[in-house]
């Protein structure tokens, strides 16, 4: 299973998993819940991870996309 | 259902009134519409037990409440409690959605609408819409969530007074049926729509109020409100054109170091032209020198003189060399306000532009090898302002670890404003060298303290999870009301401290004390730090003002060497009195303890390392 810190610029991708309660439930207002379609647009060096689908950015800590996992979409 | 009003008890409603609740995501214009609905009169009061400040006002013979920007309804953290608090005592909501985001803004809509609570929704920002090639049905978009929607560009007060004249056409939506059966079923024990719906999502507060366990179905009807959102979005929502626009090409080079990096310096360069040099030399020469010391010291020396002896115990402490109506107002009127203007002046600007969550993600890296998040920056930018501003805000951050980490490296290694304008002209004499070597142990020491804490706190910090909205062209109007409300609640909260730390220092001095404690550290000056012991004096000013200790410093004729050792010190050595009482009451008195002895005790060890180096 590949997890959102493998994501590369530019790849799209599909939410499988967050398994933090408190941060899915954060991450669904935003628009990305399990089984969402985001796009990688950014990726800082051992940084955080910009996904977004549309207009809509979010920026995830590297810690945390270590624990989400996606799929290739 | 008389329990669920009293969350907003310090809020005056007349009889009868109805309260008007505006409601939507950060930076959606929502000022604008409250404006419009208040006029000029406006109240902002603190939220009881929070640091949120709301606003409200009158429209009519109703009162019009304004609430913080939140993306849902619950308790992720203070501003959302407020939020959930006054949305859910409302008679009559506003909500404000921004057209360009329409997948983030609904999924609060829905929440809204979830709570049966009569809305209505102002469509915002449609121009910039348009520009985008957003193309959306609102008929049909007023169809699916059952309440009006009026199209606006706040901005340029289109749709403005089209929402001020049908806002009493607001009405309960479109609350699916499934979600509805489950609410009717909690009606006869919760009593109140909405509250139902925040039990139901698992809110601990809510369940608690009502004395019930919290639902365990946050999850279900999140997905499931989540769902509603996209399916609306793809039908009303039709994109023209796709392509990056400027304000999205400028967004990411903010984040990208190559760019982000050399942006960051240009923004810190702007910040200290408008802080360091504008505010710092010439507002701050004529407030404190020519305002406050020469017109209002003398008159209030001059006034209490009459009645009470300048040298008696009670005329020390009120107008003597620290007192309270003299060293205290000059210094937090005539120096700190307008720096304190200054650093909310520029934070505002970086927070209504989207520059600041961008930088939060651009600087979290290294913000993590500390145990702190990309957030923390701000903390840490506003410390550079005054330590005890800095230390109040540390409060957003996610947990108490993080508050832990970030009061203890803003109270050891940030000098404050007041001291920084001293330290900086003292150390252009002493040669780049030394400059370099200055800083180079004032940032170790942050990350050492930062490392340190981070390995041996129990627990673990919060990671960044934040929305970078579009960049903007800031609105003056906005920018101004933000930095207005949080100066006056800076002023508010952190004057009776600064009052409070002249009392005791005048008590030291009365006591002697103060003597005292300068000879038992003259040796510790002239032993380890090779210092004149004259340097301890500097050093206990410090106590009372930073810019006291650095400024004793400069008086005194030392060698560059020992410039750099005592000025290594004096920026280590504990915050000003004020700042150390706001630590002891946001940390609690074991952890302020520790902290304020440990900046005694590092800024002494670091200063003989050193000492024993350079001299």
């Amino acid at each position: 299973m590949m997890t959102l810190s493998q994501a590369k610029r530019g790849q799209r991708l599909l939410i499988a998993a967050i398994p933090n309660p408190t941060i899915r439930a954060q991450a669904i207002r935003f628009g990305i819940a399990e089984g969402a379609e985001v796009e990688c647009y950014e990726k800082l060096p051992a940084g955080p991870v910009v996904i977004g689908r549309g207009k809509q950015e979010i920026a995830i800590g590297r810690r945390l996309a270590e624990n989400i996992e996606v799929q290739p979409a | 259902m008389d329990h669920c009003h009293n969350n907003l008890t310090h809020i005056d409603i007349p009889e009868g009134a109805k309260k008007i609740v505006l409601v939507g995501n950060p930076n959606v214009g929502k000022s604008v519409f409250f404006n419009a609905l208040t006029g000029l009169y406006v109240d902002v009061s603190n939220f009881p037990g929070t640091t949120v400040d709301i606003s409200h006002g009158r429209y009519g013979k109703d009162v019009v409440i304004d609430t913080p920007g939140v993306y849902g309804i619950s308790s992720f953290n203070d501003e959302e409690t407020v939020a959930r608090d006054v949305i859910l005592s409302a008679d009559l909501i506003l909500n404000v959605v921004d057209a360009v985001h329409l997948e983030r803004d609904l999924f609060l809509t829905l929440q809204v609408i979830d709570t049966g609570i009569p809305t209505i929704i102002a469509i915002n920002l449609m121009d910039e819409a348009e520009e985008q090639g957003l193309k959306i049905d609102l008929d049909l978009l007023e169809d699916l969530l059952g309440v009006p929607i009026i199209a606006t560009i706040a901005v340029k007060g289109k749709g403005v007074s089209e929402v001020k004249n049908r806002i009493f056409e607001a009405r309960t939506g479109i609350i699916p049926s499934k979600l509805k059966n489950r609410l009717e079923s909690m009606m006869n024990r919760i009593g109140s729509w909405g509250e139902a719906l925040l039990v139901l999502e698992g809110d601990p507060n809510v369940a608690e109020r009502h004395g019930v366990p919290p639902g365990e179905l946050r999850e279900e009807i999140y997905r499931d409100r989540r769902y509603r959102v996209n399916d609306i979005v793809n039908h009303v929502v039709t994109e023209t054109e796709e392509g990056a626009t400027f304000g999205t090409m400028l967004g990411r080079y903010m984040l990208r170091p190559w760019t982000g990096i050399p942006i960051f310096a240009l923004v810190l360069y702007a910040m200290y032209y408008l802080i360091g040099v504008l505010v710092a030399q010439d507002i701050v020469g004529f407030t404190e020198e020519t305002v406050m010391q020469g017109l209002y010291e003398p008159v209030v020396r001059d006034f209490v003189g009459r009645f009470i002896s300048e040298q008696s115990i009670i005329g020390t402490i009120l107008i003597g060399e620290f007192g309270i109506l003299t060293m205290t107002v000059t210094y937090v009127l005539g120096l700190l306000l307008p720096l304190v203007v200054g650093f909310y002046l520029a934070l505002s600007i970086m927070e209504d532009s989207g520059y600041l969550p961008r930088l939060a993600t651009l600087v979290d890296r290294v913000m993590t090898s500390i145990g702190l998040n990309g957030r923390a920056i701000i903390p840490l930018i506003l410390g550079f302002g005054c330590v005890t501003m800095a230390t109040i805000t540390t409060r957003i951050l996610g947990t108490k670890r993080e508050r832990t980490i970030a009061t203890a490296v803003l109270g050891l290694a940030i000098p404050c404003s007041a001291q920084l304008g001293v330290i900086a002209g003292m150390l252009a004499g002493i040669g780049t060298k030394f400059i370099a070597i200055y800083i180079l142990v004032i940032l170790l020491v942050l990350g050492i303290t930062g490392k340190i804490l981070h390995k041996v706190l129990p627990g673990e910090s919060s990671d960044l999870l934040i929305d970078l909205p579009p960049i903007r062209l800031p609105r003056g109007e906005n920018v101004l009301k933000k930095t207005v409300t949080k100066s006056y609640a800076f002023l508010l909260e952190a004057t009776p401290l600064f009052m409070l730390g002249a009392l005791i220092i005048s008590g030291l001095q009365l006591s002697g004390l103060l003597e005292s404690i300068q000879v038992a550290l003259a040796p510790l000056t002239e032993g380890l730090l090779k210092l004149p012991k004259e340097t301890a004096t500097a050093f206990i000013m410090g106590l009372i003002r930073r810019d006291f200790g650095a400024a004793g410093l400069n008086d005194m004729a030392l060698t560059p060497a020992q410039t750099l050792v005592s000025l290594v010190t004096i920026t280590l050595f504990v915050p000003c009195v004020a700042t150390v009482i706001m630590i002891f009451k946001e940390r609690g008195n074991k952890e302020g303890a520790l902290i304020w002895l440990s900046s005694w005790v590092f800024a002494f060890i670091i200063g003989a390392i050193v000492a024993a180096f350079v001299i």
